[in-house]
């Protein structure tokens, strides 16, 4: 007897089955109360921080290198007698244990952002101290990821990007989410990692741990107790996938000959190993936010040169297009975005950001020209958030005035896509961010999962865009790529081709099945998918239409 | 009340780990330390919280106080200052 299926949103092809693992979310801190027995609340609040210390040491025991030195320290702090102090007076004075615990916590985390520098980027790490500390006090399951100490289906709530940085991909076969869209921080890891995932699935919120799942991330669904002739099936099916994708290795290119550049995306120095020794052609979008993240000012040219150093000789010999610092939106930085807009997705964000701080993007410029030189990469930068030819027409000056010899606007505005052809003109190259050009063009806040439906990426108006945007870069013999989420589908991948893209750029775990699909289809099959998907009057019949004629054609 | 006035050594400041070396070096000492800038209120050597609140940058000055038995004292503030002017950053 199996439960019904769990649906929401899938994420990749891919399915795993296992127990779950469910991640803790950050405590409520519940309303006050008064404290009947402050000797009793006072040694509970010792317990508590004790406990939390206790759990960060064997977690350091067990883990190595840099981890556990992060984990040591975090420990250090917990143990600190004047926190306990602190607290243990507030219980004495009348607060409750909870109450007293933040608010000792947060006396330092105040004095830490007022002080600056490094020392406000470990504010972050109190908050996470308190958190334990307070889950702790009222019975709660830790917060942060789960180590059962075994392979496991990762189910949270939602996860944020400093929970995804901890993740061990060796221990999560795959990540179901309540909350998220197909554009999310889930979304977007689970395609870095290769990892199966089911995202925006309310009924995941009645998974229990320990409990067997089978996640079938191609249909949007997760089986709680799966039936064994369902596992063996989905476990075939995966075999069948990853032996389509080795079949097939080199530059991209169409059944006939027609080339398409298959590249990776980038954004985290721990990504770089597993980047660099994917087949493919370079890097067709290295996010350099994990750079300013977490921090209370930018990082100095030094800094940032060696770590674009990095990067570029890691790809010697192919290319890298570095996208400038994309702040604000869902990633506001303290030193670049206003903390008062109402509509950060629609404010101060992207290139718009080095109008108000020219600074910031000319010691970024100054680091990619000072890493490149002498690197042996074929160095191509481009900006975020770009509305208008002239804006590009600015940035593209201010590149080459560093010597870089390729300048390129993303295009994530519909104003954009529409007058592409005046971009081109100014620009080496485009590069679509599918993402946030349905975000735009749709209206619909990308971080909603409620809103899926319409940032779907088959949707017929979105694929108008990437076409204007085709002709517009056709008309100038300029190259465009896309770089978002869109890419990744391989059914999708030949209908952009199919609308005059040139390039494809994916986690590195996708482009083997693109690269499959490209050499299976030649470009006039493209181009007549395309002419389906486009003539759909919704997503879900162009989706349809085209998986229907690869079907047909035995694709 | 023994006190001694002392250099922040490290480059980068007294943060991280400089600030983590300290503060072991100071739960050691059964004599209760004080640390702070001259003139203001020390904090306790032994809270690496109140230590990194100071934000002591490279080159600032730092006092010490120690309070207790005068030889553990001294013995005390003599290991300290020689930690807190110490480049800690340069050990690997």
């Amino acid at each position: 007897m199996t439960a019904a299926p769990l649906h929401g949103i899938g994420v990749g092809r891919g399915s795993a089955a296992g127990p779950v693992a469910r991640a803790a979310p950050s405590p409520a801190l519940p309303p006050a109360r008064p404290v009947t027995d402050p000797a009793a609340e006072g040694a509970a609040v010792r317990t508590a921080l004790g406990a939390v210390v206790a759990d960060l040491e064997a977690r350091a025991a067990r883990a190595d290198g840099a981890a556990a030195d992060v984990l040591t320290a975090q420990a250090m702090i917990a143990a600190d007698p004047v926190l306990a102090d602190r607290a243990t007076e507030l219980v004495a004075a009348g607060t409750d244990g909870p109450h007293a615990v933040t608010a000792a916590y947060d006396g330092f985390r105040d004095a830490l952002l007022a002080a600056g520098g490094y020392f406000a980027e470990r504010a972050a790490d109190l908050d996470d101290l308190r958190d334990r500390a307070v889950a702790r006090l009222l019975g709660l399951p830790m917060p942060g990821l789960p180590d059962p100490g075994h392979p496991y289906v990762l189910v949270a709530d939602d996860l944020a990007p400093a929970d995804t940085a901890e993740l061990d991909p060796a221990q999560v076969l795959a990540l179901v989410t309540v909350r998220g869209g197909p554009t999310s921080h889930t979304a977007i890891l689970a395609k870095a990692l290769g990892l199966p995932a089911v995202v925006g699935c309310p009924g995941a919120a009645g998974l229990r741990d320990g409990q067997s799942v089978l996640v079938l991330a191609a249909d949007g669904v997760v089986h709680p107790d799966p039936a064994p002739q369902a596992l063996r099936y989905a476990a075939e099916q995966q075999r069948a996938r990853r032996d389509r994708a080795a079949g097939s290795s080199g530059p991209g290119r169409t059944a006939d000959g027609h080339p398409v550049a298959l590249l990776v995306n980038l954004g985290a120095a721990h990504e770089l190993a597993a980047a660099a020794t994917a087949d493919s052609e370079g890097v067709g979008l290295f996010r350099t936010e994990f750079l300013y993240l977490d921090r209370a000012e930018a990082p100095g040219a030094a800094e940032q040169t060696a770590a674009y150093r990095a990067v570029f000789e890691a790809f010697a010999g192919r290319r890298v297009t570095v996208r400038t610092l994309d702040a604000g939106a869902d990633k506001p930085l303290p030193f670049a975005t206003a903390a008062d807009e109402e509509n950060p997705a629609l404010g101060v964000r992207g290139l718009r950001t080095a109008t108000r701080d020219p600074q910031l993007l000319e010691t970024q410029l100054a680091a990619i020209a000072a890493a490149a030189r002498g690197s042996g990469a074929d160095v191509r930068v481009m900006a975020p958030m770009v509305s208008l030819p002239a804006e590009a027409a600015a940035f593209a000056e201010r590149v080459r005035a560093h010597g870089l010899a390729h300048a390129g606007a993303m295009v994530e505005v519909p104003a954009a896509a529409l007058r592409a052809g005046r971009l081109a003109e100014v620009c080496d190259f485009l590069s679509i961010g599918t993402n946030d050009l349905a975000q735009y063009a749709f209206a619909a806040d990308r971080t909603l999962g409620a809103l899926a439906d319409l940032l779907d990426p088959w949707q017929p108006a979105l694929l108008d865009l990437v076409a204007a945007t085709a002709e517009g870069a056709a008309d100038h013999a300029v190259p465009v790529g896309v770089c978002g989420e869109a890419a990744a589908d391989p059914d999708l991948a030949l209908v952009l081709v199919g609308l005059g893209v040139t390039g494809l750029s994916t986690a590195p775990a996708c482009l083997p099945e693109v690269r499959a699909a490209l050499a299976a289809h030649t470009l006039a099959d493209c181009r007549r998918l395309a002419g389906l998907a486009r003539s759909a009057p919704d997503a879900a019949t162009a989706q349809e239409r085209v998986r229907g004629a690869l079907r047909t054609a035995g694709g | 009340m023994p006190q001694l006035q002392v250099t922040v050594g490290s480059q980068s400041g007294l943060h991280a780990r400089p600030a983590s070396l300290f503060v072991q070096a100071a739960a050691r000492h059964s004599v209760r330390v004080g640390v702070g800038r001259p003139g203001q209120t020390p904090v306790d050597a032994r809270s690496l919280l109140s230590v990194l609140a100071l934000a002591a940058g490279h080159g600032d000055t730092l006092e010490l106080t120690a309070d207790g038995e005068e030889t553990a004292a001294r013995a005390a503030l003599d290991e300290l200052a020689a930690v807190l002017a110490d480049d800690l950053d340069a050990v690997r």
